[in-house]
């Protein structure tokens, strides 16, 4: 299914992960070609959000995570933000006891080509506005930017995203959408966990679907015009 | 909290009552036997500390309160009971009663204020508190100072048993240590204790539940704070002497260690534990700060390789032999 | 001249010695306020390594004849090496642990450092001559003003002050921040936090060690100092908060000049005043005058 003109920038296979005692991923498999947009939709606790821990080595996890070549299951989380991927966590990660701006400024540059502070205000123009605000004193669709805003300083080109839209308005997930076709037209290629499916399908090339810690199907974006393809993803996801 | 070996028991079992009592005649026994084997002031001294011991575990191993500051009340009463025993001339009995109950009420007032933080906050505020009692002890006029209050006579025991005679005082103090012993064990088995150990592994879970936790960690603080006073002052009548070092951080630090080792949260732990303590420092008193150095490392080696201590880590091995059932010794 | 009935020249020499105290208590709480940040350790070393400071500093100058001011630079190294040892081959096996493991494992530590030396020294004190360049002093007319006091007070000021600017101003700071909240999530960016945590502690004991240093030639260099001074320590980090850097400075200063002031007005309770300070906070504001939680 994947294009054959995208060389695969990470390559997952059987990966396992755990919290703990309990076991949350039983051998994920999943592609993401250069420049793609690939999301994982499923339910809440299918172990989306898990998967993109596991790869970022912030929980504990077996198999194997080829990155660009490079094999990151045994790396430390530092090591492997150094490579050029770049998390927007699930919780937003925005630090309390840091300004927006510091919290901007924190994550440290990983490869050349990252936006500069004037690039990043265009697009978010909030965050210039609310520069000196504490960084918990901002709204969700501010903290969410912010999120975002300071992995694109870094130069990272490998964007994990986790729920990027939850619990804001449309008008700002409108935003959001906006930056995120942005960032694929720039060449970033990003993967994407979602809740919201018809937001994902505005997006993405290709859906993965995550039942029990597994990619149970994949289905391209391109197909959804059919709708015998768009019954079956929906009937994974229950709506 | 998790840090314990705890005995998260449904219902005692019988397995683990038998072990009890067999552990309960194998240390009466012991007790009956050992004066005529090991210098019964030894054997005094051990059950004064083990007795400390047991009273700290219950507010650690079961309340999940980490106190550095015990030797306040371990040497606040050993004062009190010698001035109630020197100078007013009151008898034995009455002498630890009056130590005891002082300790209490400085468990009642220190518990109160401490119990206002919590986790390692409540270990730092009982250690500066216990600092203050120590400091309040250089500058008290009755206390000697330096010297320490020396020569507590023994007295006669309701005014009729000559307690200098060893043997008279050997069982007298068999006696106390069976008395306050008692009481913690009835105290760990009490619903009183099992709450305690609820407050200890979830205390907003046991809040939500109903149980006014702060009341329960002091009423366990105010029964911990008035055993160590006990066996602080049945020490001082062992030894005719109450003096700076039972007030010292370094004897609060001393019981800690014993629990330590012999297994924090379960009975007979720091007794064990205390026993390892004592004799140490019989037998390696001439080696001088070696003694602080070898507890420093005891210390370290407990933290990093033997958390569950000696008793603990029997329980362990007892209870994988047999299928994971639960038990406590 | 008198004031309330006591010469000018006690009161204010009270007043120099409790802030003196204070400089100390600051710079100590400060270093455990760090530690505690980012380690979740209550570190009970740190008396132990404020004495190791001292005696590394009464060591260079008796074995190596090594002076004073070397020894501000070389004394702090030695003790943070000696941290960063400590960390990363004890400290880094418990943070997993419950809290009370880190002072536990921290105050075996502190015996074995405090045993050792009076093993080697005794308990008594070793003199520590003031350096030549700040021995006499000036006479203000109110008070008689020893230069190395005034050194002290003016080095400790500006160590305190430019560990804060460290802290809340830089961006190495913010890193320590940011780690303090969320340590995984740092460390996903790219940030090596364990070399961080390490450093931190090394940190935090090189300071203890900087004040050691400048206590050498104040107080006696004895083994005892470090249990000494802790305790006291803590009392003030309870009453302070271990949330805030500015705090544990200001109750530091403020602590040591309550207690002087007591050495003139009510000598008998100096030694206990701060505990009771403590009392008194822990009943209006549980959570400490600068605590951010309880």
């Amino acid at each position: 299914m994947l294009d054959v003109s995208k060389p695969v920038r990470l390559k997952v296979e059987g990966l396992n992960a755990y919290y703990g005692e309990s076991h949350v991923l039983h051998g994920m498999n999943i592609e993401v070609g250069r420049g793609e947009l690939v999301t994982l939709l499923g339910h809440n606790g299918a172990g989306k959000t898990s998967t993109l821990r596991a790869i970022m080595g912030l929980i504990r996890r077996n198999g194997s995570i080829r990155f660009d070549g490079d094999e990151l299951a045994r790396m430390p989380a530092n090591r492997i933000a150094r490579r050029g991927i770049g998390y927007v966590p699930e919780e937003r990660g925005i630090f309390a006891s840091l300004d927006t701006t510091e919290n901007l400024l924190l994550p440290p540059v990983v490869k050349d080509g990252g936006m500069s502070i004037a690039e990043i205000h265009t697009l978010f123009p909030n965050l210039k506005e609310r520069a000196r605000s504490p960084g918990t004193k901002l709204s969700g669709g501010e903290q969410q930017m912010l999120a975002m805003a300071r992995i694109l300083r870094t130069g990272a080109d490998f964007l994990l995203l986790d729920e990027v839209t939850e619990g804001l308005a449309p008008v700002i997930i409108e935003q959001i959408g906006v930056v995120i076709r942005l960032l694929k037209e720039r060449g970033f290629t990003i993967l994407l966990v979602e809740q919201n499916f018809p937001f994902a399908a505005t997006v993405a090339d290709r859906h993965y679907v995550v039942e029990s810690g597994r990619v149970v199907d994949m289905v391209p974006n391109t197909a959804l015009s059919n709708p015998d393809e768009v019954s079956r993803l929906h009937s994974y996801l229950g709506i | 909290m998790s840090f314990v070996v705890s005995e998260r028991k449904a219902a005692p079992n019988l397995g683990s009552t038998s072990l009890r009592v067999l552990a309960v005649v194998a240390a009466g026994v012991l007790l009956a036997a050992a004066p005529f084997f090991v210098y019964p002031i030894f054997l005094m001294k051990a059950l004064c500390f083990a007795l400390f011991a047991c009273a700290f575990n219950l507010l650690l191993g079961y309340g999940g309160l980490l106190s550095f500051g015990h030797a306040a009340y371990f040497g606040a009463a050993a004062y009190v009971c010698g001035y109630a025993a020197k100078t007013l001339g009151l008898t034995p009995e009455l002498s630890i009663l009056a130590g005891t109950a002082a300790s209490a009420l400085l468990g009642v007032g220190f518990g109160w204020l401490a119990i206002r933080r919590q986790g390692i906050y409540f270990s730092m505020i009982t250690l500066a508190l216990a600092q203050m009692v120590f400091f309040f002890c250089v500058q008290a006029p009755f206390t000697g100072g330096e010297d320490g209050m020396q020569a507590i006579p023994r007295g006669y025991l309701f005014g009729i048993i000559d307690l200098n005679n060893t043997l008279a005082m050997y069982v007298f103090v068999v006696a106390v240590f069976l008395i306050g012993f008692g009481i913690i064990w009835r105290t760990v088995d009490s619903p009183f204790g099992e709450v305690l150990r609820a407050i200890r592994d979830n205390e907003p879970r046991a809040i939500s539940l109903g149980y006014k936790a702060n009341r329960y960690k002091l009423l366990a603080f105010v029964l911990s704070a008035a055993l160590a006073g006990l066996a602080g002052s049945t020490k001082a009548l062992v030894f005719q002497l109450a003096s700076l070092t039972d007030v010292h951080w370094a004897m609060s630090g001393e019981v800690v260690l014993m629990t330590l080792i012999g297994g924090m949260g379960t009975i007979f732990g720091p007794v064990v534990g205390a026993v390892i303590v004592v004799a140490m420092q019989n037998y390696l008193a001439h080696l001088g700060s070696w003694v602080m150095m070898i507890q420093g490392a005891t210390f370290i080696a407990c933290v990093l390789l033997f958390r569950a201590g000696i008793v603990g880590t029997i329980i362990h091995y007892l209870r994988a032999r047999r299928g994971g059932s639960s038990g406590q010794a | 001249m008198e004031i309330l009935g006591i010469s000018s020249q006690a009161l204010f020499g009270q007043v120099l010695i409790g802030f003196i105290n204070g400089a100390f208590y600051a710079m100590l709480s400060l270093g455990l306020a760090v530690i505690f940040g980012l380690l979740n350790i209550v570190n009970f070393a740190h008396g132990a390594q404020y004495m190791l400071g001292a005696f590394v500093t009464w060591m260079l100058l008796n074995y190596l004849g090594i002076n004073y001011w070397l020894a501000l630079v070389l004394a702090p190294v030695c003790v943070g090496l000696f941290g960063a040892m400590l960390e990363r081959t004890m400290l880094q096996r418990i943070y997993k642990l419950d809290h009370i493991y880190g002072l536990l494992l921290t105050f075996g530590v502190a015996l074995l450092l405090e045993g050792g030396f009076r093993q080697q020294f005794g308990v008594s004190g070793m003199p520590y001559a003031i350096p030549r360049e700040l021995q006499g002093g000036q006479n203000l007319g109110f008070m008689f003003l020893p230069n190395y006091r005034a050194w002290v007070i003016v080095a400790s000021v500006v160590v305190c002050a430019s560990t804060w600017f460290l802290i809340e101003k830089t961006r190495l700071g913010s890193y320590l921040r940011a780690a303090t909240e969320n340590p995984k999530l740092v460390q996903a960016f790219g940030v090596n936090v364990p070399m961080m945590i390490t450093l931190t502690y090394a940190f935090g004991a090189g300071l203890s060690a900087l004040a050691g240093v400048m206590a050498a030639p104040i107080y006696q260099v004895s083994p005892v100092m470090g249990s000494n001074i802790i305790i006291v320590v803590f009392a003030v980090v309870v009453i302070g908060g271990m949330g805030s850097i500015s705090g544990a400075i200001v109750s530091g200063f403020a602590l040591g000049l309550i207690e002087g002031l007591t050495k003139v007005f009510y000598p008998e309770a100096s030694s206990t005043v701060i505990f009771v300070v403590m009392a008194i906070v822990l009943l209006v504001k549980p959570a400490g005058l600068f605590g951010r939680t309880a």
